[in-house]
């Protein structure tokens, strides 16, 4: 195993000791748990959350200033939540000093871009005091969502009671009870175009990443990367906020999360490479040498 | 003393606000003077009539071509300045003086604004409106490891330095329009939401994860384009994010 997980000071496989997180988290808990620790102990006073926006599965980002809020945002929406939107705004109308913010592997790069080149972001450099990074395969666009619940799982949008990607499969969990699995060479197609340049698998720039990936059923895979992530993380397991295993003694463990991270930025190099030849003699931008 | 470089601030047809977001860095802004940078120009903060020789020129505000003064002086700073940064996005871009026809008394002749780079080569861009004060900061700070810095903090500016040098070269024309045509229809926009937040005058929200940009409020500042994580990702540098913070913060403390 290389670079393709990221530098990090721990990992381990973690659950959320609380009961209500869990009970709509969508997997271990991770994200919700542990801002709502850090919420409590006044660590970060709101966190930038993808909540419910105005049609079924499709996120907004939100402010939570409180853990009830942080918990109308438990699970996942596969679609796009442009959640850094907020970053500045959070400094202002929220008035918050210490923010938190949860967000994709690309999202965690412009967090770390904005702490180092703030163009815009007048006094936000030093308010964010935990960014928690959530492995990513590729997202979607949210008509794209709609596509594969309402025409290939043929269930209606606001009767999913979850959805989920694992196992090679798109699941689709509805209200009644019903499940429908979508294999990935189905859902491919409709992925966002742009994932399709990234390298980064499992957040490697946020204070913690987590994902299903490399965990047991209702427990996270949890990448400890900061020295403040490492601080915050500690606090957390000594106040009790989760369980956690070796990731050594989990199955299918880190092995996987490596063969996926592997896969996912080899075929990436690959379209970043093709679109150097993308026309006669013109090229594709791109933004990993220069603007 | 001796290792200080030279800085001075230049203004031409600009609001003096990216001077104020400088002056926003209150105590760090004392110790960049203290430590690292000696002001040798600066119309409200020094008493120099004339450009002296300098290593850096911050340069803030466009050109007016009817303006014969503000020719001649951004001439004179190309010549006698090591390093020009355009400072905002009036300098970069032109920025709001793009708007500008004209008709305004005392010299309503004076209708044509041109940003510095159609007049003169310059090295470093800083688009916004106004930039930062942490992003003026940063840029001070690596400006003197540039030139003062041993081999390592040499190497570590010029990383962190390349991506602004590449914007000035990218040309001087901005507006939100470029969060179509450089990033998503290039295939690149993965909805993050930098650019909404890096808009000074919230022209941008968006739609179903995309930017959506109001372009009567646009004021061609740059910003949103710059932010961007997929105009520019340095992975030689951003990965370092926490290392930089810390020795940026300790070199101010």
């Amino acid at each position: 195993m290389g670079t393709e997980l990221g530098k990090y000071k721990t990992c381990v496989s973690a659950r959320s000791t609380s009961k209500e997180i869990l009970k709509k988290a969508q997997d271990g808990g991770i994200v919700t748990s542990l801002f709502a620790y850090a919420l409590e102990e006044g660590i970060i006073d709101g966190a930038i959350v993808s909540g419910p926006g105005d049609e079924p599965w499709r996120p907004q980002p939100y402010v939570a200033t409180t853990v009830g809020e942080l918990m109308a945002s438990r699970g996942t929406r596969y679609n796009i939540s442009p959640n850094v939107s907020l970053i500045k705004e959070a400094t202002r109308s929220y008035g918050l000093d210490k923010i938190g913010i949860v967000g994709t592997p690309c999202q965690m790069q412009a967090v770390r871009k904005g702490q180092l080149y703030p163009f815009g972001w007048r006094d936000v450099d030093d308010k964010i005091k935990l960014a928690i990074g959530i492995f990513c395969m590729e997202n979607f666009p949210y008509q794209s969502v709609k596509q594969l619940v309402e025409d290939h799982a043929a269930m209606k949008m606001e009767s999913v009671k979850k959805m989920e990607i694992g196992k090679g499969k798109f699941w689709v969990f509805g209200e009644r009870g019903q499940v429908v699995q979508l294999p990935l060479k189905v859902t491919h197609k409709y992925e966002q175009p742009a994932c399709h340049v990234c390298l980064d698998y499992v957040a490697n720039l946020a204070d913690v990443s987590t994902g299903s990936v490399g965990s047991p059923d209702g427990w996270s895979t949890v990448f400890v990367r900061s020295k403040n992530g490492d601080d915050i993380w500690t606090k957390a397991i000594a106040a009790g906020c989760f369980e956690t295993k070796p990731i050594e003694q989990v199955k299918p463990g880190l092995e996987l999360v490596s063969k996926l991270a592997n896969e996912k930025i080899g075929k990436n190099q690959k379209t970043v490479e093709a679109r150097a030849t993308f026309g006669v003699g013109k090229a594709l931008r791109n933004p990993y040498i220069k603007p | 003393m001796a290792d200080k470089i030279t800085v001075g601030h230049v203004h031409m047809s600009g609001c003096t606000g990216c001077l104020v977001s400088l002056a926003d860095n209150y105590g760090g802004l004392l110790t960049i003077l203290d430590r690292y940078a000696d002001l040798v120009y600066g119309l409200t903060l020094a008493d120099v009539r004339h450009i002296p020789k300098m290593d850096v020129a911050l340069v803030e505000g466009s050109v007016c071509i009817q303006d014969k003064l503000a020719v001649e002086e951004i001439k004179e700073t190309r010549e006698k300045a090591a390093v020009v940064v355009a400072v905002g996005g009036c300098a970069c871009y032109g920025n709001i003086t793009r708007f500008s026809r004209g008709g305004q008394p005392n010299q309503p002749q004076h209708e044509s604004f041109l940003p510095i780079g159609d007049l003169i080569k310059v090295d470093v861009y800083i688009p916004g409106c106004a930039p930062c004060p942490q992003m003026i900061r940063n840029v001070c700070v690596m400006a003197y490891l540039l030139l003062k810095g041993n081999k390592e903090q040499k190497e570590l500016a010029t990383k962190f330095l390349t991506p602004l040098m590449q914007l000035a070269e990218r040309g001087t024309e901005a507006c939100g329009c470029d969060l179509m045509y450089d990033v998503v229809n290039q295939g690149l926009c993965m909805g993050c939401g930098s650019c909404a937040a890096a808009c000074p005058v919230r022209a941008i929200t968006h739609e179903y994860g995309k930017p959506n940009v109001n372009r009567e409020m646009c004021i061609k500042c740059g910003a949103c384009y710059a932010q961007c994580p997929r105009s520019f990702f340095n992975f030689d540098v951003v990965p370092e994010f926490e290392a930089i913070m810390e020795a940026i913060g300790a070199a101010l403390k």
